[in-house]
């Protein structure tokens, strides 16, 4: 598609949007967010990219390949669970660690649990990708 | 059909004598165990597996098993021994030595295993490498599709038992055998015990090539010579005859085990020895003559009476001998000159002395000869037909022309190809097999020649043994003798000698006759490719009906299903939700409605895909804003943005799709809107079903508490996803990756240029 104002909004749009989908990803404990609709964002941004500046543009500013992410994330997710063993709990059990953590303040807390929704961000995010470039490409 | 074997008789590597010292090692372990299971200490060793379904991994080592073990581990290290010559300089040897390794570990552990669903698990390895090996001359066809053939015929029976065994073990409490075992009683008087017999029946008559199953095991000589010997004469298909003999204790005893087991017994046994004459590959003739061996087994696990459980025991070892020294011994036939065609061999005696001497004296333990053991086994099957209590004259008489025609099979293979002249030139000029192919076939046939002459140590050690895992008790055992006086036995083996030596010396015409017989009656094998192709044409056909390729008729028949199912059962049970009262209706929900409603018209009487496309868009939206009203963000901002991509993926492919209804097709719409109507009916009235039920809170309840407190999160569906379902949810994520990676595979692969 040969829109300018498209493509003049994507580029503020889309950096937008990431950042976004990454303050719902962190969030998503706590309020509404998560792993899943942070990763829908961050693909929307591509996505939008890509409608505005074409799939090679995107795919270059996106510098790895889609699936691979996809993948990566499943990685991630599946240590995130394993860890678990190395505590002797069972499988996907969250491990956290309250960094700085006083009798009043909780500190700033870490934990598997976090690991494991950011696989699913990237899995969502990536597989999202695969299949809109893929599609985008094919027609 | 023929196998090549090595090109030059020079040994391979010595790695190859691996598998020779471990079967060796393993046989004399074995051996060690004789004295103490002799004495009647049977040995039991476990170990829990799946303790929640009570499968344990347990051994059991009493006299059944035993003799099973060391016919295993001692035949497996003549046979490795042998194939090391025979196959060794093969670039594929190290495959084919790992897939009978693979097999004697297996096989092992079926006769070792005490618990049904262990002994299953090596039964089915056990088909695996028996599949491998007959396919093992892969570039033939007739190799694979034997080897599927048995994969099948083996396979589907072992599935039935299967069945057989879960109903066993739950009929009996308890899947170790060793419990069954002690209750027969209350088995054979149980309503489910004629289903478990005929399913346990079908896994061991397809196992053990019982009539009318038995078409698989002549084709499963497409395997190299040293596989035959082991698998489908001496060790594998006698599975299904260990099987009966292990289940005897619980089985057994009931007019229908007994007839069922004498019945297919006697006509596998008689059939097989027929054909076995008309056979003129030596190794055909054999592969018979083993169905006709594996019937006289099934047919003696058939009775009671001591007679035939000692006949059986003292059969099972004799057979194993000398069927596996002959196989070996037409094996070295075939090396040497390159044909196993009894028509044309002759006068090979001369280049193969010790061969010679080995096929003799295994041919006469086949034949029933004194002084060999085959003597004084074929003395008990008479002694063992005569005590069967219903039809003694019925079954001693199959057995009486089984054993004649065994008697003239053994002079085709043992007297035709090394004392008389050849019918014709050889493929090869005939050359001496190596050592490690004569050590086989000799030790195996001086065994036969042995145990004849003092039968009393094989009797002490292993056949009182056996029986006694059949019977209960060693006094049971009938003593092996080879002169025990004139009696009715001894005149019906003088008959056999009679009858075998006239058959031998008119086989020609016999085999004349037999051929012609044999082109006139309808033959399992091509029943079989018949069945399979049926079997395929049944498949295009059903795949044709319910896989048309329309995306309309998938949705039409999923809709369909759906309101026979909900609508048929609420209609059917008269569980018609009450109308609610209208007084609970909001107007932001009423708007919302109204929106849905008007995005579901539009999108059905548009005529361009693009409205319709953003109707349903707005119907998506409206969704999600009753998730908003109602309190559900997480829910609703997924929904937005998952009907922001589809409407992204949609409209891509949409561009590439022909105009909806072009002219001149059948208007469907009007039997669509019926469907849909009816369809959004009933799932309107079977949410108002569910909500007139009061909602059970008590998951809410917990998780509402349990969020913070255990999972140091507010947002309750992302505390649900990513930790206490974190393991659903790696699932799902798993599934969304595969998905992606199959759909990106599927959209690359589809040619670009192809015309449209």
């Amino acid at each position: 598609m040969n829109s300018v104002i498209l493509r003049a909004g994507t580029r503020y749009l889309a950096p937008l949007l990431l950042l976004f989908s990454v303050y719902m990803l962190l969030r998503g404990h706590n309020e509404p967010g998560g792993g899943f609709i942070g990763g829908l964002i961050g693909a929307t941004g591509f996505v939008l990219y890509a409608i505005a500046c074409g799939t090679a543009e995107a795919r270059r500013a996106l510098r790895v390949l889609p699936q691979n992410i996809a993948v990566t994330g499943l990685g991630i997710a599946l240590l995130a669970g394993l860890a678990a063993a190395l505590f002797g709990d069972a499988l996907f059990t969250g491990q956290w660690l309250f960094l700085g953590a006083t009798e009043t303040e909780k500190g700033l807390p870490l934990s598997t649990v976090l690991v494991f929704d950011i696989g699913v961000y990237l899995v969502v995010f990536g597989a999202v990708l695969t299949l809109v470039f893929a599609m985008e490409e094919e027609i | 059909m023929t196998d090549e074997p090595n090109a030059a008789p020079a040994a391979p590597g010595l790695a190859g004598l691996l598998p020779v010292a471990l079967s060796a090692v393993l046989f004399a372990g074995f051996l060690a165990l004789v004295p103490q299971v002799a004495d009647g200490g049977a040995i039991r060793l476990a170990w829990d597996w799946v303790p929640t379904l009570g499968i344990a991994l347990s051994f059991l080592v009493d006299g059944l098993s035993l003799t099973f073990a060391l016919l295993i581990s001692g035949i497996g290290a003549l046979v490795f021994l042998y194939s090391w010559a025979y196959l060794g300089r093969k670039p594929e040897f190290g495959r084919y030595t790992l897939f009978l390794t693979g097999f004697m570990l297996s096989m092992l552990g079926l006769v070792l295993a005490d618990n049904l669903i262990a002994l299953f698990v090596f039964w089915e390895l056990t088909t695996i490498t028996s599949y491998l090996l007959i396919g093992f001359n892969h570039e033939q066809a007739d190799a694979r599709r034997a080897a599927l053939q048995a994969l099948f015929v083996t396979g589907a029976g072992a599935l039935a038992m299967l069945a057989g065994f879960i109903l066993l073990g739950f009929t009996a409490g308890s899947f170790e055998l060793s419990v069954i075992l002690a209750q027969g009683e209350a088995l054979r008087a149980h309503a489910l015990y004629l289903p478990i017999l005929i399913l346990i029946l079908a896994g061991t008559f397809t196992k053990s090539a019982q009539f009318p199953f038995h078409f698989w095991l002549p084709n499963a000589m497409a395997a190299p010579t040293p596989v035959s010997a082991f698998l489908h004469s001496a060790t594998m298909v006698k599975a299904g005859v260990y099987l009966m003999a292990r289940l005897h204790p619980a089985l057994s005893g009931t007019e229908i085990w007994m007839w069922s087991l004498t019945i297919f017994g006697a006509i596998t046994a008689v059939f097989a020895s027929v054909v076995a004459l008309r056979q003129t590959d030596l190794k055909q003739a054999l592969a018979y003559t083993t169905l006709m061996a594996l019937g006289t087994l099934t047919l003696f696990l058939g009775q009671e009476s001591g007679y035939a459980m000692t006949a059986f025991a003292t059969f099972l070892i004799v057979h194993s001998l000398y069927k596996a020294a002959l196989f070996l011994v037409v094996g070295n036939i075939d090396y040497a000159t390159g044909t196993r065609d009894a028509r044309i061999l002759g006068g090979l005696a001369r280049t193969m002395p010790v061969t010679a001497f080995a096929a003799a004296l295994a041919a006469m333990s086949m034949a029933g000869l004194p002084p060999f053991l085959g003597f004084i086994g074929k003395e008990l099957k008479y002694a063992g037909a005569l005590a069967v209590a219903s039809e003694p004259l019925v079954v001693a008489g199959a057995i009486l022309i089984a054993s004649a025609l065994m008697l003239a099979v053994a002079g085709v293979v043992a007297i035709r190809p090394f004392w008389l002249p050849p019918g014709g030139a050889f493929p090869r000029q005939p050359r001496p097999a190596p050592w490690p192919m004569l050590t086989g076939p000799v030790i195996l046939a001086l065994l036969g020649a042995t145990f004849g002459i003092y039968p009393d140590t094989l009797e002490r050690a292993l056949v009182a043994p056996t029986v006694a895992a059949l019977l209960g008790s060693a006094e049971e055992a009938k003593p092996l003798v080879l002169w025990a006086g004139v009696n009715l036995p001894l005149i019906l083996s003088v008959a056999t000698i009679v009858l075998g030596v006239t058959i031998y010396a008119f086989k020609l015409r016999l085999r004349a006759a037999l051929a012609r017989a044999e082109a006139a009656l309808p033959s399992f094998d091509a029943g079989w490719d018949r069945f399979l192709k049926g079997l395929n044409r049944v498949a295009v056909w059903q795949t044709r009906v319910i896989q048309p390729g329309v995306l309309r008729f998938y949705i039409f028949v999923t809709f369909v299903t759906v309101l026979i199912g909900a609508a048929g059962t609420m209609l059917a049970r008269g569980a018609l939700p009450a109308l609610p009262s209208l007084s609970t209706v909001t107007w932001d929900g009423l708007a919302l409605s109204l929106l849905i409603v008007a995005g579901a018209a539009i999108a059905a009487v548009t005529g361009s895909r693009i409205a319709a496309m953003a109707a349903l868009g707005v119907v998506g939206i409206a969704v999600a804003m009753i998730f908003i009203v109602f309190g559900a963000p997480d829910v609703a901002i997924t929904q937005l943005l998952v009907e922001t991509l589809v409407v992204v993926l949609v409209a891509v492919a949409l561009l590439r799709l022909p105009a909806l209804d072009p002219p001149g097709t059948r208007d469907r719409r009007p039997r669509d809107a019926v469907l849909a109507g009816a369809v959004g009916l009933t799932v309107t009235l079977t949410l108002l079903a569910v909500i007139e039920r009061p909602l059970d809170r008590s998951l809410t309840d917990y998780f509402e508490t349990a969020s913070w407190v255990e999972a140091f999160g507010r947002n309750i569906v992302n505390v649900i996803l990513v930790d206490f379902r974190a393991l659903d949810t790696f699932g799902e994520i798993a599934v969304v990756v595969i998905a992606a990676l199959s759909a990106y595979a599927l959209l690359r692969t589809t040619d670009k240029r192809r015309p449209e």
